[in-house]
């Protein structure tokens, strides 16, 4: 199946999508017996440095309800000038600015290799982007202290034009003005009262009279708004100083009690002033809080500390009091701000929880980044911030805003949801499924903050009826339309066109099998079990992912009744189970062990990340050291701990370097500093390299454990290996562990 | 006493019986010549004098030519003056009186008796001209005869008088009823003669030759009541010995000739003079009696009778020859041209002078400390200068009753009307010769205090059983006393260490207190001070906002201290706002001031705490800084609306998140239109006045600032509200926090910033620096009997007993209203302990303790002897003033006039002597009652004038409201100082004038202040030289009308009256901004609203307008 993999891993590199099912089955009755649904993994802007944007429009089909974007897939009529959709079939003329087009002169777009293309809109207004930082002071002074250097050093990296804002909140929140000399000046607002949009825009004073609220108008902006959001270049000082002279809530905190933290209030103020001032424009809400909201609206805890934050023992009791309100409150703003084309960004540091549960929504229904640390004061923190505002080869910011993805899909396919940072933007069509897997109900998705790696699951539903058989060798056909503002400020489309064969399952069974992507597959059907367990109850989850995963046995598996030993699967279906099996174990289907916070946290970013990341957080990956070869992959399993290895785990959310028992004495014995035993010291040296290379590439920054045998820190390792050996099957391993 | 009051005055002076005779003569002699103020008893002294010699001559003659000449001619001129005049109407009472006496006659209310009385005086005026011709006494004597006569002619002439007359002669018959009746009228005093002013002259005539001796008491007692004092002695002395004896003397001899016509009225004169029939009028003559101290007085008006004479304008000759009669003749005939213009009025100085009182108690008072040990002592007039020794009862600075003597029944006091109530002042600042009360620690266990009644320790506490016990003297409940505060008594039951417990022995004092006494139980912390500033376009604009940063800035230093404290410990926040708030951090470890702005008006909070409220010698860099910046950042603002509820709110919100007490400054310059809670339409409605809904401009707008009040009062939050109003901002509303937190509100209307810096900084400087206390809870215990029943001032009452005051100053008062509920008793008499819990600005908790114990009294008479008129105003001012709240203004002015006239009615009735229905009979204690009312009735409260707007109305209403007694007695009946009368030398007050045109000149300056207002009257012929050494300009017409400031210049006069406008400042609470009036200009309209004995523009009766009409009120209550 080289060949299929090779198809699988150019289509990713060409155009970031992976399907479940690289060839279809041709009718609904054999689609769902498939058990695996037809799906796709799509990474919309992923990187294509070799995919320089055309800088024109793309060509619609001119049928209203169609709109398909011209693709390589498309039947042209160089002579007559005209192109027939391959979505409604639909004959369009071509635009005048295609007149010259023939068979040796195409456009990039009908190029199959453009089947990704990307399009750079010229008109329209050009808006800035928006930085809003919204800051707990409530923090402690070291807390603080760092938090103020960070936010200072990512003044530096901003484009000069950028507007920034500042909010900061404790028991008040504070909406700073910025343009201000001598005196420093804020709007002051009480905590522990929610506001409408409306209050806030006219408390802020940002109302004028005649202006009725409309789509973006630039002119406008720089007047209305001149007070709270400011072009970086212009306040750079000001705001440093500012942000310098900061000081912790000053409201005292009486014994026994949590500092009152105005959470809510301020995140709704944040999404209020920008949705009064710059609607529908890229504009990201950086929310940084030391500790849970404590007071006001989206209040997660009373200021009680013998009250204890909810855990998921209370959430089951029904116990947890502020939950559902403060979610619902979180929604409203998450749904106002995505609607806006806004996106919040939460960073949550502190050892306790920080009431992530109840703001998921906002990180995860507008794109925005989440975070989680136990410091502001970390490097964990301090380098997953800096690698925000990182750049990729252009120069421009590895960001982007406000996008709108549309998926078309040919007549055989309906689409029956998505599963991502995006919330729906309600479009029927007659492309869309009534059957809903994830969110569904719609043909656009709106995903207010993206990056090269963000990552939707979109699953379809196959409609053909079985007694209607498509002609044999007709292709399927699906187009990814994706408008979003570049970090450039510019508008752009891309737009990603694939087709794939339609089979019959019945004849064609293998090849439908063989064009299986386990990885893809099992990374879908785990977003599927994610978005599940975020409303249903754990084991009700994991029955269904069992049921699922039996399903697909009983049908590809080949075995012989009651001989277990029997079983076989294709090598295309050989790791599946494996993932599956993991993925069960996984923090995002078990909470045991987990807060309902570091679940959300996880979640949050499971249903993100690309194929490959979300792989590793199902099954880490464990690397062996030793003297006996180059590191190699090893399975985990408790039987990959050797006393002369040095192992490297990674969760994607940690990664853990182990020293074997024997090894950790050698070094401590300090043989690395001896040179007859160099070699020894680049084993010790080569996990921590490679631990390095994956730091630096990985956003979030993983939590980087350097530990070894009978350390505190290798529980990380042991709770995540496959318990193979434990003290019922291996007397010697519980001695040893003894 | 005798309705002239004059008659009764003079008695009472008399009475000092056994002094009487050296009392004139000694007064006489020293007096005459000291007194300069006389000037106006001259002028009596002189007819007087005249009068007496005329006497025994004039008698006759003066008969025969009143009978003849004067009747005809006096009366037809007269009648004709008057009809003329009186079309005219308002010029003159007199004139109308003609046509008006007429109706009088049929009894009619104000103008006819007025009128009447104006009749007859004015015949009287007449028959002066004529007759001094022949001799002034004769004139006089005619005149007053005439007036009689005169009145008689015009019954016969008028239907209606012609019986009133007769009647009324017939009991006025007595030479002083008559004689006083012609004046009283006018001049309410002598005889109320109104009526009996017809009545009356016709027995004068009979009356004259007896009473020729008669007359001239008559004559001197009418003119002023007081004046009856010094014309005493002026007759005394001019014919002196003859005349007063006469007086003295003859009024019993008199009485009984009289008697037999008008025993009456003479009666009353004899008991004064004759101690023997004491009970009778003695007792009247005895509250008098006190007035005796007029006496001297009146020796010394006596003298400046003289010059009083002189000031009509010639007079002056007078003085010289007050006794001789002729002298005296010319002036008259030399004033006679004026005089015909006011011959129509009852003589003014006839009628009961405030200034006499004032000038009387302050030469007989004045000079002996006030020792408070005797229970039951009416203390001297508020005007006088005196020293209190504390011996166990408050001092009068602290409390003030307007009867010292209470009924000993709820029947009695219902009867006299005389409202029972005590002015009180718990913080009021003595003079530095007196030491403010001693505190008292009593440990741990706080204050001593009876068990039942929780009254505190005080000096009319009784220890029995050996020291062992005390029985509370309020509630009679008898409690041990603690054993570590155990002491033995001597032999007459006085604790041995009576003298050195303040508690034991002063009628003032303090307790420290302790936690118990505290909110929450924990001590409070220092008090903060919160500016609150006004930056909107108009207080940009105006300069106000850059005028106060300014001075802030020094007066931050001048916060007040306890005691000898090095630094205040108050703090300070800062405030500003318009439509939004901004709050400043200015803690002191700040580079700059950090500036938040709250903008949620409708649920205001307080944005930050540290850095609030600061130390000022600590932030003294980042608050400097921050005044510097205030008025450059918003110099440019162009926000016009602002907020006003929730300014105060922040500052309260502001308190009580620092957990303590505090007092908001509050600087204000517009209707607070913007949306937000207690915002205000504009509801100004001149439509409203005079109906029956006038009375919701008095009251607020809306309840929110109640509700806010009371949050204040609980927080301890004091608010002080100055305001800068360019056109109406609803007072009414804006001062309803101001009022219940104990706070003080001051307007300054168009302000700008040359015109008004001065008054605006002085008044900010004093209300800074005062001493305040804070979060105060007054209570005023009672024995038992009587019972505090209603408060006014400002503060707020949950419940009926306690008095609430978030801040209280040394210029706050409390007026508490007693009703019986029981009977009291003559021996123990009724006790009253005002008990004040409050936070000095130190944060200390502190209890001071007022104590007063009054009589009691069986006899109505007692009562009426022992009243303080200016008390019983300040009461009665205060009640009317909220009545208008509930009320149309026109019941609580009808209320008011029959309230007063209840009260003489019952005096009349039970305390005077028999006399003729047609007399005014004033107790001596109260006959400035009428002129004083009037000036109440008059008040721009409750009489508006065209130019008051509602605004001033409601701003003097709620100043009023907290009024000490001496505040409302000048603010009701303005000083006015001649300036060039007394020689540049003197460094004492010139003697004041009364306040009414006619005792103007024009060749003198004057100033007048009523606390509130300086005026410097410039008259249109005043010397050139004076003219240039005031106001360095050459002449009258280069003054510039309405300056406020006076040039400094190095002469004698100029330091002299700058000194005085200096000195009067200083008396007064509030900075009185000057304004130079010149006659006859436009301004003087402005001046000429505080000359309160004229009648008022707006409508307001003229003093003896009022005296007649009181005196028919009077009438008809007793038929």
């Amino acid at each position: 199946m080289a060949t299929y993999l090779e198809f699988i891993q150019q289509n990713e590199e060409r155009d970031g999508v992976r399907f479940s099912w690289n060839v279809w089955p041709s009718s609904r009755l054999e689609a769902t017996r498939m058990v695996v649904p037809l799906a796709c993994l799509l990474t919309p802007l992923r990187e294509r440095p070799d995919l320089p944007p055309v800088q024109y429009e793309p060509v619609l089909c001119s049928r209203p309800t169609c709109k398909a974007i011209l693709n390589p897939l498309c039947q042209v009529d160089y002579r007559a000038k005209l192109w027939a959709c391959n979505f409604c079939f639909q004959r369009n003329q071509f635009p005048p600015a295609y007149t010259g087009i023939s068979e040796v002169n195409q456009p990039a777009e009908l190029m199959p290799q453009f089947s990704t293309i990307e399009y750079v809109i010229q008109r329209g207004p050009q808006s800035p982007l928006i930085f809003l930082y919204v800051v707990d002071t409530c923090l402690e002074e070291d807390d603080l202290q760092a938090l103020k250097e960070s936010l200072q050093m990512s003044l530096s990296l901003l484009p000069p034009d950028a507007l920034v804002g500042l909010i900061t909140f404790g028991r008040m929140v504070q909406v700073h003005e910025l343009s201000c000399e001598g005196i420093s000046k804020s709007f002051v607002f009480r905590g522990t009262k929610d506001l409408t949009a409306k209050q806030i825009q006219d408390m802020l004073g940002l109302t004028t009279p005649a202006m009725p609220m409309q789509q973006a108008r630039p002119q406008e902006h720089p007047f209305v708004s001149s007070r709270f959001l400011q072009p970086i270049q212009k306040i750079d000082m000001n705001l440093t100083d500012l942000l310098g002279e900061l000081q912790r809530d000053p409201w005292p905190v009486t014994q026994g009690k949590r500092p009152l933290r105005s959470t809510g209030v301020a995140l709704s103020i944040a999404v209020g002033l920008l949705e009064g001032t710059f609607p529908n424009t890229g504009a990201r809400i950086m929310l940084f809080t030391g500790g849970p909201p404590t007071q006001g609206p989206g209040m997660v805890v009373g200021d009680e500390l013998k009250v204890p934050i909810r855990s998921w023992h209370d959430i089951e009791k029904d116990n947890a009091r502020f939950m559902k309100k403060a979610t619902k409150h979180y929604e409203m703003l998450a749904n106002r701000a995505a609607t806006n084309g806004h996106c919040i960004d939460i960073y949550a540091c502190a050892l306790d929880q920080t009431g992530l549960l109840e703001m998921k929504c906002c990180a995860n229904l507008t794109g925005g980044h989440m975070v989680m640390g136990d410091s502001f004061n970390t490097s964990l923190f301090k380098q997953t911030f800096q690698r925000i505002f990182s750049k990729d080869f252009n120069g421009n910011f590895r960001m982007a805003f406000g996008a709108t993805l549309e998926v078309k899909t040919s007549r055989e396919l309906k689409i029956a949801g998505a599963v991502g940072p995006c919330v729906s933007l309600n479009v029927k069509g007659p492309c869309v499924s009534e059957n809903e897997l994830g969110v569904g109900g719609t043909s656009q998705w709106k995903i207010c903050g993206l990056d090269p790696t963000s990552t939707l699951g979109i699953y379809f539903e196959v409609v053909n009826q079985h007694n209607a058989p498509i002609p044999q060798g007709g292709r399927g056909a699906i187009q990814f339309v994706t408008q979003y503002q570049h970090s450039s400020t510019q508008r752009r489309i891309r737009v990603t066109t694939v087709a794939r064969n339609w089979a019959d399952a019945q004849s064609h069974l293998r090849h439908i099998e063989a064009a299986f992507d386990q990885e893809a597959a099992a990374v879908l059907m785990a977003r599927l079990g994610v978005f599940r367990a975020e409303s249903e109850e754990g084991p009700d989850v994991l029955r269904w992912l069992d049921r699922q995963l039996i399903r697909l046995c009983q049908k590809f598996g080949q075995y012989n009744k009651e001989d277990p030993t029997s079983f076989r699967l294709s090598d295309s279906f050989s790791l599946y189970p494996q993932f599956m099996f993991h993925l069960r174990r996984s923090p995002f289907l078990q909470v045991f062990n987990n807060s309902p916070d570091e679940s959300s946290y996880y979640r949050h970013h499971f249903a993100r990340q690309d194929l490959t990341q979300s792989l590793i957080m199902i099954q880490p990956i464990l690397y062996s050291y030793s003297f006996h070869g180059p590191p190699e992959p090893v399975l985990l399993d408790s039987s990959s701990i050797l006393a002369d290895r040095i192992l490297l785990m990674d969760t994607f959310f940690q990664i853990v370097i182990y020293l074997g028992e024997t090894i950790a004495q050698w070094r401590k014995a300090g043989y690395q500093d001896m040179p007859e035993y160099e070699n020894f010291k680049h084993l010790l040296q080569a996990p921590l390299d490679d631990a390095q290379e994956i730091l630096q590439a990985r956003f979030p920054m993983p939590r980087y454990i350097n530990t070894e045998h009978g350390g505190s820190q290798a529980r990380f390792l042991l709770s995540k290996v496959n318990p193979s050996q434990t003290h019922n099957n291996l007397y010697t391993w519980g001695q040893i562990l003894l | 006493m005798n309705v002239n009051q004059s008659a009764p005055p003079v008695p009472p002076f008399g009475q000092p019986q056994p002094v009487y005779p050296g009392y004139h003569q000694s007064s006489y002699g020293g007096q005459p010549g000291s007194t300069a103020p006389p000037t106006h008893y001259g002028a009596y002294n002189g007819p007087v004098p005249g009068y007496q010699e005329t006497l025994a001559p004039g008698v006759s003659r003066a008969p025969p030519s009143l009978g003849a000449p004067p009747a005809t001619t006096a009366q037809t001129p007269c009648g004709q003056a008057a009809y003329g005049q009186f079309g005219q109407g308002d010029v003159q009472n007199g004139p109308s009186s003609t046509v008006q006496m007429q109706r009088l006659s049929g009894s009619q209310p104000f103008g006819s008796a007025p009128l009447a009385p104006v009749v007859s005086q004015p015949t009287v005026l007449q028959p002066y001209g004529p007759l001094p011709t022949s001799s002034q006494v004769t004139a006089q004597l005619a005149g007053m005869q005439i007036s009689g006569a005169m009145a008689p002619a015009p019954p016969t002439l008028g239907l209606g008088y012609g019986p009133p007359t007769s009647l009324a002669s017939a009991s006025g018959s007595f030479p002083n009823s008559g004689l006083y009746g012609s004046y009283s009228q006018g001049q309410a005093p002598p005889l109320s003669q109104t009526q009996g002013h017809p009545g009356a002259q016709p027995p004068q005539r009979s009356a004259p030759p007896q009473a020729s001796s008669f007359t001239p008491p008559a004559s001197g007692g009418p003119r002023m009541p007081s004046m009856s004092g010094p014309l005493l002695p002026g007759q005394g002395f001019g014919g002196p010995p003859v005349s007063q004896p006469n007086h003295v003397s003859s009024p019993p001899p008199q009485v009984l000739p009289p008697g037999t016509q008008m025993t009456g009225p003479p009666g009353p004169p004899p008991p004064m003079h004759s101690s023997q029939q004491p009970g009778y009028q003695l007792q009247q003559n005895g509250s008098f009696g006190p007035g005796r101290g007029p006496q001297p007085n009146y020796g010394s008006p006596y003298p400046g009778a003289p010059t009083f004479g002189s000031q009509p304008g010639p007079p002056q000759p007078l003085p010289p020859k007050r006794l001789d009669p002729d002298a005296i003749p010319s002036p008259q005939l030399n004033e006679l041209p004026p005089q015909q213009k006011t011959r129509h009025r009852i003589d003014p100085d006839a009628i009961p002078s405030p200034i006499q009182v004032i000038e009387d108690d302050r030469n007989n008072r004045g000079s002996e400390p006030f020792v408070t040990g005797v229970r039951g002592q009416v203390p001297p007039l508020v005007t006088t200068n005196f020293l209190v020794k504390d011996q166990g009862n408050a001092s009068p600075r602290y409390i003030r009753c307007t009867s010292y003597n209470i009924p000993c029944t709820s029947d009695m006091a219902k009867q006299a009307q005389v409202p029972l109530a005590a002015v009180i002042k718990p913080l009021a600042r003595l003079p530095p010769e007196e030491a403010s009360p001693y505190v008292v620690d009593h440990g741990e266990s706080g204050p001593l205090r009876c068990n039942r009644c929780k009254a505190y320790m005080c000096p009319f506490m009784q220890f029995i059983e050996g020291g062992r016990r005390f029985q509370c003297c309020f509630c009679s409940c008898i409690n041990d006393v603690p054993p570590q505060y155990f002491q033995h008594l001597d032999h007459t039951g006085k604790r041995v260490d009576a003298y050195d417990r303040p508690e034991l022995s002063l009628g003032s004092y303090e307790f420290l207190a302790t936690v118990d006494y505290c909110k929450n139980n924990k001590f409070p912390s220092p008090p903060a001070f919160i500016f609150m500033i006004d930056v909107s376009y108009n207080a940009i604009r105006s300069g106000l906002v850059r005028l106060l940063c300014e001075e802030l800035k020094s007066l931050l230093d001048c916060l007040p201290r306890e005691g000898r404290a090095e630094e205040s410990a108050i703090r300070v926040g800062f405030v500003t706002y318009n439509k939004v708030l901004h709050f400043y951090n200015v803690k002191s470890s700040l580079a700059q001031p950090q500036m938040m702005v709250v903008s949620d008006v409708a649920d205001m909070f307080v944005p930050l705490l540290d850095g609030f409220l600061v130390n000022v010698n600590e932030s003294r860099a980042v608050i400097t800084s921050l005044l510097d910046q205030i008025p450059e950042m918003f110099a440019d603002t162009r926000e016009t609306e602002t907020v006003f509820a929730p300014v105060i709110q922040a500052g309260m919100e502001a308190l009580k998140a620092a957990e303590c007490a505090g007092k908001l400054f509050l600087f204000h310059t517009s209707l607070p239109i913007a949306e937000a809670p207690g915002k205000l339409k504009n509801r100004d409605d001149r439509k409203l006045i005079n109906t029956d809904k006038e009375k919701t401009l008095f009251q607020p707008q809306t309840g929110a600032y109640q509700t806010l009040a009371k949050e204040c009062v609980a927080q301890g939050c004091c608010v002080d509200l100055f305001l800068f109003p360019n056109q109406y901002v609803d007072v009414a509303t804006l001062c309803v926090v101001p009022q219940l937190t104990g706070g003080s509100v001051y307007k300054y209307a168009c302000f700008q910033v040359e015109n008004d810096q001065e008054r605006f900084l002085s008044d900010l400087r004093r209300d800074v620096q005062k001493v305040v206390g804070f979060d105060a809870v007054m209570r005023v215990r009672t024995s038992t009997g009587i019972r505090a029943v209603d408060f006014f001032g400002a503060f707020y009452m949950s419940n009926t007993t306690d008095v609430e005051l978030a801040g209280l100053d040394g210029d706050k008062t409390v007026t508490v209203e007693f009703k019986h509920d029981d009977r009291l008793n003559e021996e123990s008499g009724a006790l009253l302990q005002c008990a004040l819990l409050y936070t000095s600005c130190a944060g200390q908790r502190r209890l001071r303790i007022h104590n007063l114990a009054l009589n009691c009294c069986t006899q109505l008479a007692d009562l009426y002897r022992n009243c303080e008129t200016d008390t019983l105003i300040n009461y009665m001012a205060k009640f009317a003033y909220r009545g208008v709240l509930n009320s149309p203004v026109k019941t609580v002015r009808d209320a008011l006039i029959t309230q007063c006239a209840q009260i003489l009615a019952c005096y009349r009735k039970n305390c005077a002597s028999p006399s003729s229905a047609g007399q005014l009979i004033l107790p001596e204690c109260m006959k400035l009652l009428p002129v004083y009312l009037n000036c109440v009735l008059k008040s721009d409260v409750l009489q508006p004038g065209a130019e008051v707007t509602t605004d001033d109305r409601a701003y003097v209403r709620q100043l009023v409201t907290s009024m000490d007694v001496a505040e409302t007695n000048v603010f009701f009946y303005p000083r006015l100082l001649p300036l060039t009368k007394s020689p540049i030398e003197s460094t004492t007050e010139p003697p004041a004038v009364r306040a009414s045109e006619e005792r103007l000149s024009d060749g003198d300056i004057y100033l007048l202040e009523n606390g509130l207002n300086l005026f410097l009257w410039v008259g249109a012929s005043v010397q050139q030289g004076v003219v240039q050494s005031l106001f360095s300009v050459s002449s009258f017409s280069q003054i510039t009308s309405g300056l406020s400031i006076l040039p400094v210049l190095d002469n004698p006069l100029s330091k002299k009256v700058r000194g005085l406008v200096d000195s009067l400042r200083a008396q007064r609470s509030r900075y009185m901004k000057l304004i130079v009036v010149k006659q006859e200009d436009k301004l003087e309209m402005l001046f000429k609203h505080f000359l309160v004995e004229d009648k008022s523009l707006s409508g307001g009766a003229s003093y003896v307008d009022f005296l007649c009409h009181m005196h028919k009120e009077i009438r008809q209550l007793l038929s």
